[in-house]
């Protein structure tokens, strides 16, 4: 269980989230949605130590991880897939995969584990992961955090910019790794894809978490859309 | 397989062309062998990991001194002065890393120049026991190995290529295993390699130690093999010609160095003879390099023809 208890946090002066609370429950689809600027990613930042914390704490299983370095984050047990992949371009995907295996420990069942749910990265092993199509890439990037055996995932718009098959493969997975129990936060600005794929939605706004709702009070032409989506 | 069988097929045909060269080409081989290996000392910083240095003459000094004083001052022999050496490299690297590490791009260029004038200067500074500006001679009767002397054409071939030949194998063991990959990782992407668990710090500081173990192994040897040991050595040129051999063949190549150190130490040697600015030369050459070739000969070839080359 990941819970966070009234953080602030930013960019040195500049203060960007605002006494927010929050929590991902393990076998849960969180998804977090607002518009640009409402501080959806620095969040996750916040998550992952990349952003400091002024003041509030963040648990995971009850344990305080907001004064940890950042890379002992994931070591913790909290993997996050950046907007935008940021994969390690010139490796190839075994490289990539083997990095994340390497970093936790994790070994051989991990990386069939993660090559069964994306079977295209297995035929791709040897290929350079710049080379490889932007849904490939989102997949390897998904796969790499999963290398390191995470309780809680971290999705930064994981379906920015990829043709609806992909989206649908993503989505897939997602789900398959919420019945497995593993507790997922994901940002996404698609209505349609937080249909589908959430189990709860904190809409946030000007830095808070102004709502939070369950997926079955949430029909898509929902009000709520409309007020922190803007569609 | 296909990669160790082209190195090890460089080192052979290195091995054969000492009984093919002229003289004066052979020593000049051995010289560009030595100079090989600072480079792919500066290669593991720059070229695999991203830590553009300025002060590699440092660690290149401290193996040169670090073999040359224990035999100036102590009557050492070659093999245990040319482990104090190889240690002094690593041990430096280590100290400048703890602190230069704090910073990160143009910062950490410019503290690693500082570190490397400190260096210089101190050298200056204990001229009584450096042997200050003139640096000092490494006597003939201390420069053998194993009944080899290394003032001699033959063995000292054989000493530079066997260096060059344990550096090449292990910067390419090196740079296929698995730190190897976490070292191009952190040059790709330090906050990346942060979210994977990965402590930037450490592995940037583990790299540039071993960074600093090939520059002072080369340093080193270097002394040994010709025979003077001087501050010259700790000067922002033999910071600048590292970067240059690795710029030109290649950063991020296991062979771009030996490829870049000889076409470097023969651009000089050439134009040296009709010109004193030779290094207005070196200096056109690079920036042709970077408008029309900017990975480099080798990292070139590896985009375009050969992926495969590590």
């Amino acid at each position: 269980m990941l819970r966070i208890d009234g953080i602030t946090a930013g960019y040195g002066a500049v203060t960007v989230l605002r006494d927010l609370s929050f929590q991902a429950a393990p076998g849960q689809v969180t998804c977090i949605m607002g518009r640009n600027g409402a501080g959806k990613s620095t969040l996750m930042k916040a998550i992952m130590g990349l952003v400091p914390v002024q003041s509030g704490q963040i648990l995971l299983n009850g344990q305080p991880i907001h004064t940890l370095p950042a890379h002992q984050i994931p070591k913790r047990g909290i993997a996050y897939v950046p907007q935008g992949r940021r994969l390690f371009g010139p490796l190839t995907v075994a490289e990539n995969i083997e990095i994340g295996l390497m970093a936790r420990n994790t070994g051989p069942d991990r990386r069939e584990f993660v090559l069964t749910l994306f079977p295209r990265l297995r035929e791709r092993l040897d290929q350079v992961a710049s080379t490889l199509s932007g849904g490939e890439q989102q997949m390897l990037a998904i796969a790499r955090a999963l290398c390191l055996d995470p309780a809680v995932l971290l999705l930064d718009e994981p379906t920015e910019g990829l043709q609806p098959s992909m989206i649908g493969l993503i989505r897939d997975v997602v789900l398959r790794l919420r019945d497995a129990g593993l507790a997922t936060v994901l940002v996404e600005q698609r209505v349609d894809a937080v249909l589908r794929m959430a189990d709860r939605v904190a809409f946030m706004a000007h830095g808070r978490v102004e709502a939070e709702v369950q997926r079955a009070e949430l029909a898509p032409e929902s009000s709520l859309f409309q007020r922190f989506v803007g569609v | 397989m296909k990669v160790w069988a082209l190195h090890l097929a460089v080192v052979a045909a290195l091995f054969a062309l000492q009984f093919v060269l002229p003289p004066y080409h052979a020593t000049n081989l051995a010289r560009i062998m030595v100079l090989a290996v600072f480079a792919m000392g500066y290669n593991i910083a720059f070229g695999y990991t991203g830590l553009l240095s300025l002060g590699h003459a440092v660690f290149f000094a401290a193996g040169m001194f670090g073999m040359g004083l224990p035999v100036w001052h102590l009557d050492w022999t070659a093999l245990p002065a040319l482990i104090t050496g190889l240690a002094a490299g690593g041990l430096v690297a280590g100290a400048v890393g703890l602190l230069a590490l704090r910073t990160a791009g143009v910062s950490f260029m410019i503290v690693t120049l500082m570190f490397a004038q400190a260096g210089y200067l101190l050298l200056l500074y204990f001229g009584a026991v450096t042997g200050g500006d003139e640096g000092f001679v490494v006597e003939t009767s201390s420069r053998s190995v194993f009944g080899w002397n290394l003032s001699e054409d033959g063995p000292r071939y054989v000493a530079a290529l066997t260096l060059f030949a344990a550096a090449l194998l292990s910067c390419l063991w090196l740079v296929r295993s698995p730190f190897g990959r976490v070292m191009v990782a952190m040059r790709e992407n330090e906050d990346r390699s942060r979210m994977l668990g990965y402590n930037p710090f450490r592995v940037k500081l583990i790299a540039l130690v071993m960074s600093g173990l090939y520059a002072g192994a080369a340093g080193a040897v270097y002394g040994l093999l010709f025979g003077y040991v001087g501050a010259t050595f700790a000067t922002i040129q033999y910071s600048i010609l590292p970067m240059l051999y690795v710029l030109l063949g290649g950063a991020g190549t296991v062979l771009g160095p030996l490829l870049g150190a000889a076409v470097v130490f023969y651009l000089i040697d050439i134009t040296s003879a009709f010109t004193d600015a030779y290094f207005f030369v070196v200096g056109a050459s690079l920036v042709a390099l970077v408008l029309f070739a900017p990975k480099g000969i080798l990292g070139t070839i590896r985009e375009r023809v050969a992926a495969w080359l590590p």
